[in-house]
């Protein structure tokens, strides 16, 4: 192949000769002061967060070697402590079943509470406020609460995960009850129903199906999270994980890691699966 | 210039596309093929250069094989043919100017393009495209902000900018009204004269071809069953390659030249000509 | 006639109240079963509600005196979150492209972005932070490592699938031009992919605002450490101030990621 001839101008002038005009992609702030401003900010900033932080090559280089020998006392996973490991995710397992249940329950009437169509105001923002706080703090900062409240132990992790399933499904669940189609309400309310039994009759049938969801749902999260609160003490598979790190035992550690990971993925399949089938 | 060598397309799902195509194109005829929908309009065109791979044949682009090219090789020739698409195509979030360029793609470096610093020979070729195309003034709208005719003049203009040695034209109009439609056509049609450019257009419009075809291909099933002037195409030649219908009413509009009546079927109804006789 | 199709009607419903019947089972079964399982004295609820009492007579008034030490550990949080966000959406890029499945170049770079995205994912923030403090000590240093490690998987896979609902149309009009494979990927998909990457790098800022308030547990730096550090003097009055702080940090955060989102996507 030769190579390509050069441009030549299109072969047969246009209307109007070749103006010389030029171009500019515009920026995306009109003004060319403000745009180099924004630009000269940020630029700024991460400078400064870059040397707040300590993040330089140098450092990292550093670290090299670490990663390393961290990498080469991982290999090969070690999964002779088996009983151990079993204990630990069984602990995880039930802490995540049993405050999904504890915790889906409670939502409930939180849920009704925080949705405006159907709860006095009062009542709205202090479920409003509830969720809002659960929501918020990260289950780890919950659960280090309860750890220092409560001592040790399954017990805490068990109320943190309550606590964060509470603000997660009752958040999603006020959301649906939001969304409920009015005339149902109106309906039932027309026959003469009381509060309580408009949201047996109009409220529950419809969002029914996206409670079973959630539940689902956050049953999957929850054992995501029971997996790793047990780094603060609050009981779960974490705490053998956080305890080999102390004490140098990385092929231990991996041989966790690899099965929180093998946990997590299945627990993500089935609850994929599962809400596919419900609706 | 153009020589297809009988040319067979067979998906991987089995359906032959393309049943052994031979065609030769010279001068600056613009070519229109017609053919109902699934005839291999489209695979035909894609084929051409090579954004549809074809199974057996050759094709020749002055003499080049492109059949037989490597990606580079392919890439070079590339440039010599300007596509123009039925949906436009036009990178939707870049302005007027950028999706202009972007037929220079084949020319800059990566750094240019990046930045945007296209040669200045490119950008005097761009506005005078603009210009003529009647886009004056609309290098920096976004081409999600334009109507339909206006994005399809953008696509003309980054076929152009590329010098091609022929334009690849892929139903350019059954995305748009009757009217734009013939402008669009009209301006196609210009351009290849003004530019000595030979020009292969797809089409299911009968009678928009004939008013603006030097030359008209009929593909049914994906073989060839017309090649010839567009004053020979008869009842019987539709027939051919659309199947029976009466045929006289759309040829008549067509020979008088308003048939704005019938383009309006044509586009509401594609690849359904003969809706118009119904 | 009409007994029959009755009779049939009425022996599918036993069977669905049968199975609904042994779901409920189940479930119920799981439930006692991880209740007995656990090793929790129960009685000991019945202490909860008067320890949550004495906590929060503890915790108030909040010890505002203090609020002046926890500014720059706060604000070391939120450059954690924003130093380990941005360092994750460069690397999230590449992996993106090998893992959504029109532009990897083969089956072994797909798969291989796969890995990294969902190893990236299942592990969480915080052993991420006991493994940079490994490589890197204790410090910032290593939450920011953590966190862009955390955050790339999530990136990753958004973009992917942004990816793979492009508009092919507009990538074949380039490709016609006779452009190389990357100036197709600058000028055809690129275009087509940034809005769900301005979204998502925002939203995964937000995210990690939350996150990186408690790497710091395991000393991967930020308001964590404080945090940690309160809770194990007992000072709860501070703690208080700490939690506000937290509160009010994602809040903004949230704000300001939602609103960008809504004006730029």
């Amino acid at each position: 192949m030769s190579a390509a001839p050069p441009p030549a101008p299109l072969p047969v002038p246009l209307g109007t000769p070749a103006t010389g005009r030029t171009w500019r992609k515009p920026g995306f702030v009109e003004n060319a002061w403000l745009r180099w401003g924004i630009l000269l900010v940020l630029a700024a900033y991460l400078i400064y967060a870059s040397a707040a932080v300590d993040l330089n090559v140098a450092r990292m280089l550093r670290g090299l070697p670490r990663a390393r020998d961290f990498l080469l006392q991982m290999f090969p996973p070690d999964f002779s402590r088996w009983d151990l490991l079993y204990t630990g995710v069984l602990e995880s397992l039930q802490m995540a079943v049993f405050s999904t249940a504890i915790g889906s329950v409670l939502s409930i009437p939180i849920a009704i509470g925080a949705a405006t169509n159907v709860a006095p105001r009062p009542i709205y923002l202090l479920c409003r406020g509830w969720i809002s706080i659960s929501r918020t703090f990260p289950e780890v900062i919950i659960a280090i609460f309860f750890v220092k409240a409560f001592g040790f132990g399954p017990f805490s992790g068990v109320l943190t995960l309550i606590v964060a399933s509470t603000g997660f499904v009752g958040k999603m669940l006020a959301e649906d009850i939001e969304d409920i189609d009015n005339g149902q309400v109106e309906a039932i309310e027309a026959t003469g129903a009381g509060w309580s039994k408009m949201l047996l009759y109009a409220v529950f049938p419809q969002v029914m199906p996206r409670l079973v969801g959630l539940v689902v749902y956050r049953l999957d999260i929850n054992l995501r999270e029971s997996t790793i609160i047990g780094i603060v003490g609050a009981g779960g598979i974490g705490g053998a994980l956080f305890n080999s790190f102390l004490r140098y035992e990385y092929d231990f550690s991996l041989a966790i890691l690899l099965v929180i990971i093998a946990l997590v993925l299945v627990a993500e399949w089935a609850s994929g699966v599962i809400r596919e089938r419900i609706t | 210039m153009l020589r297809v060598e009988n040319l067979v397309k067979v998906y991987p799902s089995g359906k032959t596309a393309l049943h052994g195509c031979t065609l030769r194109l010279d001068g600056s005829d613009v070519l229109f093929v017609i053919g109902p929908s699934g005839s291999g309009k489209s695979t035909f065109i894609r084929c051409i250069n090579r954004l549809v791979e074809p199974t057996e044949g050759q094709v020749f682009l002055d003499g080049v094989e492109l059949t037989g090219l490597k990606r580079a090789g392919l890439r070079r020739q590339r440039r010599f043919m300007g596509m123009i698409f039925q949906e436009y195509n036009l990178v939707e979030r870049l302005t007027v100017m950028e999706n202009v360029l972007s037929g220079r793609l084949g020319y800059v470096s990566f750094t240019q393009a990046i930045l945007r610093r296209f040669p200045q020979r490119d950008i005097d070729d761009a506005f005078q495209l603009l210009d003529r195309v009647g886009l004056t003034g609309y290098e920096n709208h976004r081409a999600d902000a334009l109507s339909g005719g206006q994005r399809q003049r953008v696509g003309i203009a980054r076929a152009l900018i590329q010098h091609p040695k022929i334009l690849l034209v892929d139903e350019p109009t059954s995305s748009l009204d009757p009217k734009t439609s013939r402008s669009i056509m009209r301006l196609i049609a210009e351009l290849s004269k003004e530019h000595q450019l030979p020009a292969i257009i797809n089409i299911h419009d009968v009678s928009l071809a004939q008013a603006f075809a030097d030359r008209i291909v009929g593909l049914a099933d994906g073989r060839i069953v017309f090649d010839g002037d567009p004053d020979k195409v008869n009842a019987a030649t539709l027939s051919a390659i659309y199947g029976e219908e009466d045929w006289s009413k759309t040829i008549a509009h067509a020979d008088e030249d308003n048939g704005n009546n019938n383009d309006n079927e044509a586009a509401t109804a594609p690849a359904d000509a003969a809706g118009v006789a119904g | 006639m009409n007994a029959a199709p009755h009779h049939d009607w009425r022996r599918h419903t036993r069977k669905q109240t049968l199975r609904r019947f042994a779901i409920e089972l189940a479930i119920a079964m799981a439930v006692v079963w991880a209740a007995t399982g656990l090793d929790i004295y129960w009685p000991f609820l019945w202490d909860a509600p008067p320890t949550v009492l004495d906590l929060a007579r503890r915790m108030l008034p909040p010890d505002w005196s203090f609020f002046d030490n926890i500014v720059p550990p706060m604000i070391e949080t939120v450059n954690i979150a924003t130093l380990g966000t941005i360092l994750a959406v460069f690397m999230a890029f590449p992996v993106a492209v090998i893992s959504a499945r029109n532009t990897t170049p083969n089956a072994a770079t797909y798969w291989l972005g796969r890995l990294i995205v969902v190893s990236s994912r299942s592990v969480n923030e915080l052993v991420w932070g006991l493994i940079m403090v490994v490589f890197f000590g204790p410090g910032a240093l290593a939450g920011v490592a953590a966190i862009a490690l955390r955050s790339v998987g999530f990136t990753a896979k958004l973009l992917a699938e942004a990816i793979e609902e492009i508009d092919r149309g507009q990538v074949e009009a380039i490709e016609a031009s006779g452009a190389s494979r990357p100036l197709v990927f600058l000028y055809g998909i690129v275009p087509q992919i940034m809005p769900a990457f301005w979204g998502v790098t925002v939203f995964r800022w937000d995210i990690n605002i939350r996150q990186s308030s408690v790497i710091g547990l395991v000393g991967a730096g930020g308001i964590g450490i404080v945090l940690n550090s309160a809770m194990n003097l007992f000072r709860w009055d501070q703690v208080t101030v700490i939690l506000i702080a937290i509160f009010a940090v994602v809040l903004v955060s949230e704000t300001v990621s939602a609103a960008l989102r809504a004006k730029y996507t």
